[in-house]
């Protein structure tokens, strides 16, 4: 796989979210995976992407989300930075328990861990960071370095 | 593709085909606005054929779970009918799709309303 990296600084507004899944849906489709993994991969995205527009920037105009993809040791990295007051980890409920089953919200997460092969969430005083990795086992085609 | 919805009747259910992505933002409300319309009418029989639903991320999922306890709670049905794969796989890995009752037969699943 050619090293490459991605990035991209986005408003927090709901078209942030849309375009941070049609970025992960291209950039994992360049990088080789099958359709059923760039649309996992796409939608793990889509879901960290509302959780930082949503619950951490709270569609702040002044607070940025950021987003990065990277390819990297056989690997798909991708890094979701937001600039609210940092996801509380502990206040997330089991979505499976049979009580939270009709829940109306609380899979976000879950959907992440469950579409991703590796997931690392660093809340902070200054934001939360989600590191999401996938694994690339196909071919891959390099693309070159950018920044938005 | 946002969604887009039209409905129709059949033997005192109402059938709402629904098409293109449930997802946060516009997916969702119109959802919410079709099931909430069809109460205000007094139409508690409604089987969502989600059968050209492409897409749906965890808000669509919190606004089908919502229309279902929603209807429920006011005596009513609400099944869904023809998933595609995605979103089928989707319902089995949150455990929702022994919530709802999900039909692959549109007649069968008409006949099936109480």
């Amino acid at each position: 796989m050619t090293e490459q990296r991605v990035s991209y600084t986005l408003d927090s507004t709901l078209e942030t979210v849309d375009s941070a899944e049609q970025a992960a849906s291209r950039i994992a489709s360049e990088a080789g995976f099958d359709d059923d993994e760039v649309m996992r991969i796409a939608m793990a995205v889509r879901e960290a992407a509302v959780n930082a527009v949503l619950h951490g920037n709270a569609y702040d105009p002044g607070k940025k989300v950021s987003l990065a993809f990277e390819q990297t040791g056989g690997n798909l990295v991708i890094t979701i930075r937001d600039q609210g007051k940092g996801l509380d980890l502990e206040k997330i409920p089991d979505p499976l328990a049979p009580e939270n089953l009709l829940k109306t919200s609380g899979r976000g997460i879950f959907l992440i861990r469950s579409f991703m092969d590796e997931v690392h969430i660093s809340p902070s005083q200054t934001g939360t960071e989600i590191k999401l990795v996938k694994h690339v086992h196909g071919p891959s085609e390099g693309v070159k370095e950018a920044s938005q | 593709m946002s969604m887009k919805t039209s409905t129709r009747q059949v033997n005192g259910v109402t059938i709402v085909d629904c098409s293109g992505r449930i997802t946060l933002g516009e997916g969702s409300v119109i959802l919410k606005d079709v099931v909430r319309e069809l109460l205000s009418k007094g139409q508690k029989k409604i089987l969502l054929n989600l059968g050209d639903v492409n897409y749906i991320d965890s808000s669509g999922i919190g606004e089908l779970v919502s229309a279902f306890t929603t209807v429920r709670n006011q005596g009513g049905e609400l099944k869904l009918l023809n998933l595609t794969k995605k979103v089928h796989d989707l319902l089995q890995i949150t455990k929702l799709y022994t919530v709802f009752d999900v039909k692959d037969d549109e007649a069968s699943a008409v006949k099936s309303f109480s």
